[in-house]
């Protein structure tokens, strides 16, 4: 087997005036066809990995590139832009999303997708921050990251700056108690540069939510701890964006977008398949899943 | 006789002093404040202090976020519950990036006293020096507190510092030089070397005290950085032929542990170690406790004369 390829891009830079704010003129087109990419790469790099999760990557698709191919401000030649938009994974087994996003973007070659999970990858089985560019934070570990977005979000109070700051969590997540303590907390914190994601799509390792552990009603308990609520369906770029916006309005108050997904979504028989939450597809699943998204 | 400074209100003065002059410290606490004395910096400093309410994993992942973006985040509690009760958040949120938050908990060890055993941190040494890159930092007094503090804030990287309840007799002088992984000799002596920490540094340096008046010279060392480990001074000290180490915590993954794997990869000599044996302790002033649980001066004594009876 041939070692992967070593990425030099740098993790921080010290020219960032010179590295350009991302950009692209994101019609409903454009961004249906960088989504198809995604996909494209989700699956091919799973399926070269022989492990991974791309159930809970492909139901992500479309809040990922609402949100790096039109919401947010970002340098992909500076990943540490102080004024960037951060975009904070808490589900950390959906890595393959962001690192298609990542790639797409210009963050690090393409290439590089195909050494996920490999020894001496930039591209771990979950989200490093020490070794990929553009990942803020590590994860994997679930129900961590809308505390550390909340964190990153304060600082950012602190010290005047008008950056946004996304978490990206699992509906199955929400069964850590922690990510109740942070959704009480920034709403204490009145956090309204701070929007939650919540890849709602229904399963779980175990089976449906509702059968491991009814999180119902889920609207109305953010509502209860103090949240602005948006319910949107998670593959529809004009509901993300127009939820993206409001958030953007409201003041001292967090937004959480309850975004209704399809785990597995657009490979018809990773659909709603459970057995695709934390398996890889074989050659033959691979090919078979790139002619739905040709 | 030096007198008895408290080592919390020490952390929280300094807290300020520091944040006065730094605009990148925060402080978070967890509702316990007025214990952690952080409640000085929270007056004064009232939009630089998060207080988390009763939830340490929030607070511990939110100062990872804060450290992330360029903050110095302090993150305080009882040390029972900044550690154990949210180890996988200082793992995987702190840790594993090695981000630049600093946990100063207090009320470490047994000398907690009467509200026994569910607010008596005996582990939290082995929990946090497992964690690759932690600084763990044991302060012997008041000045070696604020000298830990000041030393958090300038050298980066993820820091815990655990400091008792009880006030306690000053150790050193004002211009006590503390050097992040480095011991201090207290004593010099050639018949056996007492390595201890936190409280139970004035209690090997009473034991040397009185074995001098039997004839053993005792060598003593404070180890105040558990981590990085001063290992040229462990290894230095096998030449008195038998090591003592004295800490208010449990023998499994303690102090005595730590010294046992630099001495037995490098030069063997008996041991013993004083120390908390296995079990939980209970309710009790903490004068008492040391005694019921063998943790004084005497204990330390007699581990002194078994080493140096196996060498």
């Amino acid at each position: 087997m041939s070692s992967p390829k070593k990425c030099k891009l740098p993790l921080t830079s010290a020219d960032s005036a010179e590295a350009e704010v991302f950009s692209l003129s994101a019609s409903p087109a454009a961004l249906a066809a960088v989504a198809k990419k995604l996909r494209r790469h989700i699956v091919t790099m799973t399926g070269k990995a022989g492990s991974g999760h791309p159930g809970g990557s492909l139901s992500a698709v479309e809040i990922v590139t609402a949100l790096y191919f039109k919401m947010m401000r970002h340098k992909p030649g500076d990943p540490r832009w102080p004024d960037r938009d951060r975009f904070i994974l808490s589900k950390g087994h959906a890595a393959p999303v962001l690192y298609a996003a990542l790639a797409e973007c210009g963050y690090f070659p393409a290439d590089q997708l195909l050494t996920l999970r490999q020894m001496d990858s930039l591209l771990q089985g979950h989200t490093d921050c020490n070794l990929t560019p553009g990942v803020e934070m590590s994860a994997g570990a679930l129900g961590q990251g809308l505390s550390f977005a909340l964190g990153v979000a304060l600082a950012g109070r602190l010290d005047k700056k008008d950056y946004r700051v996304y978490a990206l969590l699992g509906d199955g997540e929400c069964d850590e108690g922690q990510v109740w303590e942070a959704a009480m907390a920034s709403a204490h914190f009145k956090a309204d540069n701070l929007v939650a994601i919540i890849d709602n799509n229904g399963q779980q390792i175990d089976g449906w939510n509702r059968d491991v552990m009814n999180l119902e009603p889920f609207p109305d308990k953010w509502r209860a701890f103090g949240w602005q609520t948006i319910e949107v369906d998670g593959h529809n770029f004009s509901q993300l964006t127009q939820a993206f916006k409001k958030a953007k309005q409201i003041k001292g108050q967090p937004t959480v977008i309850i975004a209704h997904t399809v785990k597995g979504k657009g490979v018809s028989f990773m659909e709603n398949n459970p057995d695709f939450h934390g398996a890889a597809p074989n050659a033959i699943e691979v090919e078979l899943a790139l002619k739905e998204l040709e | 006789m030096k007198p008895e400074v408290s080592l919390r209100e020490t952390y929280g003065q300094t807290l300020l002093e520091l944040g006065m002059e730094n605009q990148d410290i925060v402080v978070l606490d967890a509702d316990l404040s007025r214990s952690t004395m952080t409640h000085f910096f929270a007056q004064k400093l009232p939009e630089r202090f998060f207080e988390c309410g009763i939830a340490e994993q929030n607070m511990i992942s939110i100062a990872a976020g804060l450290a992330a973006s360029g903050k110095i985040p302090f993150a305080s509690t009882f040390a029972v519950f900044a550690t154990g009760r949210c180890f996988d958040q200082i793992r995987m949120s702190i840790a594993q990036p090695q981000l630049n938050v600093k946990i100063v908990a207090t009320h470490g060890g047994i000398t907690v006293g009467e509200d026994g055993s569910s607010h008596q941190s005996v582990e939290d040494l082995a929990l946090i020096c497992s964690l690759p890159g932690f600084n763990v930092i044991v302060p012997a007094d008041a000045i070696e507190t604020a000298r830990a503090v000041e030393a958090a804030v300038t050298t980066h990287g993820p820091f815990y510092i655990r400091l008792c309840r009880p006030k306690s007799q000053l150790i050193y002088d004002d211009d006590y030089r503390f050097k992040l992984g480095k011991a201090v000799t207290l004593r010099k002596g050639k018949d056996a070397t007492i390595i201890a920490i936190g409280l139970m540094v004035k209690e090997a340096l009473e034991a040397a005290k009185n074995l001098q008046a039997e004839g053993i010279d005792c060598r003593v060392l404070n180890m105040p950085t558990l981590k990085p480990l001063d290992q040229a001074a462990i290894i230095k000290a096998t030449e008195t032929g038998a090591i003592v180490t004295a800490e208010e915590h449990l023998e499994h993954g303690g102090l005595g542990s730590m010294v046992a794997r630099v001495v037995v990869q490098n030069q063997p000599v008996p041991m013993e170690m004083v120390s908390l044996k296995d079990s939980y302790a209970k309710s009790g002033k903490p004068a008492e406790l040391l005694v019921r649980y063998g943790l004084t001066a005497r204990n330390i004594e007699k581990a002194v004369k078994l080493a140096i009876k196996r060498k």
